[in-house]
């Protein structure tokens, strides 16, 4: 470990914090230490830790702001579910539905991603948080239009837009089956996320980021987040590298969306509102912004607190502001800040190879 | 010897501002050009216009006798052309050795090396702080850094924006002394100035540029010597 250079080394404890937790909350749910509840949280956490990292991606290595991640979550989330439920009798084994559905939903908000970036990341400025915002909205109310139903002739789908539209007018066969209903959401899904695949998707996600991260490609879009103008006269194309990081941190978060609407068996659009997007966001602001570990740990437990104190009920919100607080003291002031530099890898000391 | 930049009538808008207005010159191999002038005189922007950061609605820029109007920015690079803008722009969280690599960004990563090692000779300062990071760097050596680092892409013509805006004046001397060096090396360099003094006396041909207009031209030695310029520029 210890010629190793200080980033890989740093990534390497990340990775092996990650397995470490996968071993022991396996080992903990087979003795059946771990009660259903918490149980339940698993597969939701994974995919709010992947949804971390993949906007630090956007917002920390090439800072812009975005304010409609859970968007590209919700895509992937009901593409996800249409393609599994769509596959079911086609592709009887699970995971391969699961990595099916992933991947259809990453690539879906993948191209969102890209249709987004195409005007909004030429220009400088503050934009791409306007357009991603509303971006987020219309997502949501277009979901909420749509009625989707699967038989033996294949999928039927009604954009729904009026609103006069039904479930029957799907013209369903006997045996077919509806997948979305309008505002109801995404109902009768068969549940096949697990831990497993949520864990996998962590490692694959955090991987992907670090190699780029590391890349020349990686270098060119931190470049341009430090100085717009050095970065051009140095000969980097703007705009390509935005969009490379961009349409990844979209994907990424669209396979997240994939495992979480595969985990339950009813899903509303309306969960990926600009709360989740917000809330996302300060996973990321507090974890760190371009730190990756930071983002781990702090969607975990900004995710887990507020169930695990749902006993307390009234306190609740309030400890939660409390430890939002702490946690921004302690990852802004100086004294902290000095303080937690020694631990992890940081510009000023220990970066001597 | 040879033109390697040639620039002809050109008109730039920033919307309805006419900010370049007719505007033509020439860089020969091996010269020392400088265009000087006022603040807000368009000579920045005739430098973000050759750099392909700005479009001239007219005329023609030509590049070792090739058209580059119209090519994007970072193609330039490759082609041969670097431009250190105003103000010290430089990566100010890399570490002085990470601002140099991104200058090789267009380069096959197997001349880095090579090209550090040049940069480092003639910049010796950079080499003593290679780790430092760029942000703690003072004024002078943040703008030897902007130049190290365009010199990464070995260009075959190096834009200098004001390198002397807001240094002391034994920097600036430092500065203008390295300009020298470098031109001695055999680059050829296309300098834009407010401090007309210091510049006419490294230029080879020089030119004034005011409101968007060449309002006079000439070698370095003629224009320093000329009234309108002495009475302009260089306060008497
Ligand atoms: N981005 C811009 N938008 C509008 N006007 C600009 C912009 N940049 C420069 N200008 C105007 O263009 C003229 C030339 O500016 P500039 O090229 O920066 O001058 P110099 O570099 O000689 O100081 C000035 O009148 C300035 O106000
Ligand atoms: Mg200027």
């Amino acid at each position: 470990m210890k010629n190793l250079k200080p980033h890989t080394r740093r990534n390497l404890i990340t990775f092996i914090g990650l397995a470490v937790v996968w071993i022991v909350v396996t080992v903990l749910r087979g003795q059946g230490v771990l009660g259903r509840s918490a149980s339940g949280l698993l597969v939701p956490i994974c995919c709010y830790v992947v949804m971390a990292l993949s906007l630090n991606l956007t917002v920390g290595i090439m800072g812009e702001l975005s304010l409609g991640h859970a968007g590209f979550m919700g895509i992937g989330a009901f593409t996800g579910i249409i393609v599994s439920q769509s596959l079911m009798r086609a592709v009887p084994s699970v995971p391969l539905r699961l990595i099916a559905a992933m991947l259809v939903g990453a690539v879906f908000a993948g191209i969102f991603g890209f249709l987004i970036g195409i005007p909004v990341l030429r220009l400088r400025g503050d934009y791409l948080a306007i357009v991603t915002l509303a971006f987020g909205e219309i997502i949501k109310e277009l979901i909420t239009c749509l009625l989707v139903g699967v038989d033996e002739h294949g999928l039927h789908i009604i954009f729904n837009y009026k609103g006069l539209k039904g479930v029957e007018d799907l013209h369903l066969s006997e045996t077919g089956q509806v997948i979305i209903k309008g505002a109801q959401g995404a109902t009768g899904t068969q549940p096949i996320a697990t831990f497993n695949a949520g864990m996998i998707l962590i490692f694959l996600t955090l991987f992907i980021i670090l190699n780029v991260i590391y890349s020349r490609t990686g270098r060119a879009i931190m470049a341009i987040r430090d100085n717009r103008i050095a970065a051009e006269s140095v000969g980097i194309e703007i705009t390509r590298h935005k969009m490379i990081a961009f349409v990844m941190s979209a994907a990424m978060a669209g396979a997240a969306g994939a495992l979480y609407g595969l985990n339950y068996s009813n899903l509303v659009a309306a969960k990926f509102d600009f709360n989740t997007s917000i809330l996302v966001l300060v996973f990321v602001v507090l974890g760190g912004l371009g730190n990756m570990r930071g983002s781990i740990i702090a969607a975990v437990l900004l995710y887990v607190l507020p169930e695990a104190l749902r006993s307390m009920h009234d306190y609740r919100m309030l400890i939660y502001a409390v430890v939002l607080i702490a946690v921004m003291l302690a990852t802004n002031s100086p004294i902290a800040q000095s303080f937690f530099a020694r631990f992890r890898f940081g510009r000023k000391g220990g970066d001597e190879e | 010897m040879a033109e390697l930049l040639n620039v002809n009538d050109i008109n730039v808008y920033y919307g309805a501002i006419h900010a370049i207005k007719g505007v033509s010159f020439h860089v020969d191999e091996g010269e020392i050009v400088t265009l000087i002038g006022a603040n807000g005189a368009g000579k920045s922007t005739t430098l973000h216009t050759v750099s392909g950061l700005l479009h001239s609605k007219t005329g023609s820029i030509s590049f070792e006798g090739k058209n580059i109007a119209g090519v994007p920015a970072h193609k330039l690079v490759e082609h041969g052309l670097a431009h250190v803008p105003e103000g010290r722009r430089i990566f100010l969280q890399m570490t002085v050795e990470e601002n140099l690599e991104m200058g090789a960004f267009t380069q096959p990563n197997a001349n880095t090396p090579a090209s550090l090692e040049r940069v480092y000779e003639q910049f010796p300062r950079l080499k003593e702080r290679q780790r430092q990071i760029a942000g703690t760097l003072s004024g002078g050596e943040q703008q030897m850094l902007a130049m190290g680092r365009a010199l990464m892409s070995k260009p075959k013509l190096l834009m200098l924006d004001e390198p002397s805006m807001g240094l002391a004046p034994i920097l600036v001397e430092q500065i203008f002394d390295i300009i020298r060096q470098l031109h001695q090396a055999g680059t050829t360099i296309l300098l834009v100035e407010q401090n007309a003094q210091m510049a006419l006396s490294v230029a080879d041909r020089a030119y004034v540029l005011e409101t968007g207009k060449i309002t006079l031209s000439g070698t370095g030695d003629e224009l320093i010597h000329s009234d309108e310029v002495r009475k302009a520029y260089l306060g008497g």
